[in-house]
C-alpha cells in the first residue's frame, strides 16, 4: 500500500492507463464486432491498430534504446509455454469476444458480458497459481532461450526489421482499404 | 431482463463519426509506449497485475494460507501499486471516451454475436465467462497478452511475443472458423 502514495507513481499508472484506455475505445477494439469480425476476416481493424503501434511504438523505443535512454524488457522465450498460451490465448479471445485490456475497457463503456468475462478471467488466474508448480516444472523449461530479439537470431539488425515491417503493413493496409471500399 | 430493452439501446448508432482511424489510435498507443518505456519504467500490459488480482479474490474462496503458500502469488503478491492501478486507468480512459462520444451503452448481446450465434443472454454470458478463463491462462502460461506480449513485446522485436501472435491468431481463426460455422448448420 505505501507506494500508492508514492510521489508520481499513481498518477502516473492512471494517466498512462487511462490514455490507453481512451485510445482503445478510439480505435474502436473495445468491440466485441470488431475484435470477432477481425477473426472472421471481416474487418481489419485490429491487426491496423496493433501493427501501427508496433511500428511507431518500436522505432521510437529503439532509437531511445540506442541512446540508452530506456532498457528493453524482454520477455521469455519459453517457446513450449508462449506456443501453448497462445495457442489457448486465441480461442479464448474468439470466445470472449475481447483481450484482456480491451474487455477491461469495455466493461467501462456498458458491455455486461465484458464484466462476465473479467470474472472468468479471475477463475483462469487462479487455477493458472493452482497449476503453477507442475507448469513451471515441466514447461516453461522446454525451449527456454531466454530474452531474446529477432534481431539476435537473425543477425539482421533491428532498423531493418522495422523497415520491412513498415513495407508489408503499408502494402497490406492499402489492400484492406481498396477491400472495403467496395 | 428484457432482450428488448438493451436491443432498443443498442440500435443507438452515433458511435461512427466519433471514431478515430485506427492508424491515428494504433499510432497513438505507439507513442504511449514511448513514454511507458522512457517515464513509467514499465511497458504497457495487463495480466500480470491481473493474476496478482486474482490472488486477492482467492483468498475467501481457497482460504488466505493457500494463498500465502502458493508459488505463483508469492512471486506475484498483490498490491495497489502501478500495474494495479494501470487497470484502473484503463477502464477510466474507456469510459471517459464513450461518455465525451455518446456511445456508453449497456450491452448484454453484442451485434455479431446475436446476428451469428443468437441473442441468449446465458449462452452469451457462458462462453464469455469460458473465454475469459481460458485466455487468462494462455496469458499466464505465455507470459503475456495482447497488450504486453503483442504490442510492447512485439514492438520490442522479442522472439517469444511473435511467437505469440503468430500462434494466437492461428487458433483464433480456426476457433473463429468452427464457433461462427456451427451455428449455420
Amino acid at each position: 500500500m505505501s507506494n500508492l502514495f508514492a510521489p508520481g507513481s499513481v498518477l502516473l499508472a492512471l494517466l498512462i492507463g487511462a490514455a490507453f484506455g481512451f485510445l482503445l475505445h478510439r480505435g474502436r477494439v473495445t468491440s466485441c464486432n470488431v475484435i470477432e469480425n477481425q477473426f472472421r476476416l471481416k474487418d481489419f481493424t485490429v491487426l491496423k491498430v496493433m501493427l501501427t503501434a508496433i511500428i511507431v511504438g518500436g522505432v521510437g523505443v529503439m532509437m531511445m534504446a540506442d541512446a540508452s535512454i530506456v532498457k528493453y524488457a524482454v520477455k521469455d522465450a519459453n517457446l513450449l509455454g508462449v506456443a501453448l498460451g497462445a495457442a489457448l490465448f486465441g480461442v479464448g479471445m474468439v470466445f470472449y469476444g475481447y483481450c484482456p485490456g480491451t474487455g477491461l475497457a469495455a466493461i467501462a463503456t456498458g458491455s455486461v458480458h465484458a464484466l462476465v468475462g473479467a470474472l472468468g478471467m479471475i477463475a483462469g488466474g487462479i487455477l493458472f497459481a493452482l497449476s503453477f508448480d507442475w507448469v513451471k516444472a515441466n514447461i516453461l523449461t522446454v525451449g527456454a532461450y531466454g530474452k531474446i530479439r529477432l534481431p539476435d537470431i537473425t543477425g539482421v539488425p533491428a532498423p531493418v526489421w522495422f523497415a520491412g515491417l513498415a513495407v508489408l503493413a503499408v502494402a497490406f493496409f492499402i489492400w484492406t482499404e481498396r477491400r472495403q471500399t467496395h | 431482463m428484457s432482450m428488448a430493452t438493451t436491443h432498443e439501446i443498442g440500435v443507438r448508432e452515433s458511435a461512427s463519426r466519433m471514431d478515430w482511424t485506427p492508424y491515428l489510435a494504433g499510432a497513438g498507443i505507439g507513442v504511449l509506449s514511448w513514454i511507458a518505456f522512457a517515464i513509467a519504467k514499465d511497458p504497457i500490459g495487463v495480466t500480470t497485475a491481473y493474476g496478482r488480482l486474482a490472488g486477492e479474490v482467492a483468498i475467501p474462496l481457497l482460504g488466505a494460507d493457500t494463498v500465502a503458500n502458493n508459488t505463483y502469488w508469492k512471486q506475484a503478491p498483490f498490491a495497489l501499486d502501478y500495474g494495479v492501478l494501470f487497470l484502473v486507468g484503463i477502464m477510466l480512459g474507456a469510459f471517459i471516451s464513450s461518455i465525451v462520444s455518446g456511445t456508453f451503452k449497456v450491452e448484454l448481446v453484442p451485434d455479431v454475436w446475436r446476428q451469428e450465434l443468437g441473442g441468449s443472454v446465458w449462452k452469451r454470458f457462458a462462453y464469455a465467462f469460458l473465454g475469459g478463463a481460458i485466455i487468462m491462462y494462455g496469458a499466464r502460461l505465455a507470459g503475456g497478452c495482447t497488450s504486453g506480449h503483442g504490442i510492447s513485446g512485439g514492438l520490442q522485436l522479442a522472439v517469444s511475443s511473435w511467437l505469440f501472435l503468430g500462434v494466437m491468431f492461428a487458433t483464433g481463426l480456426v476457433a473463429s472458423a468452427i464457433l461462427f460455422h456451427a451455428k449455420k448448420a
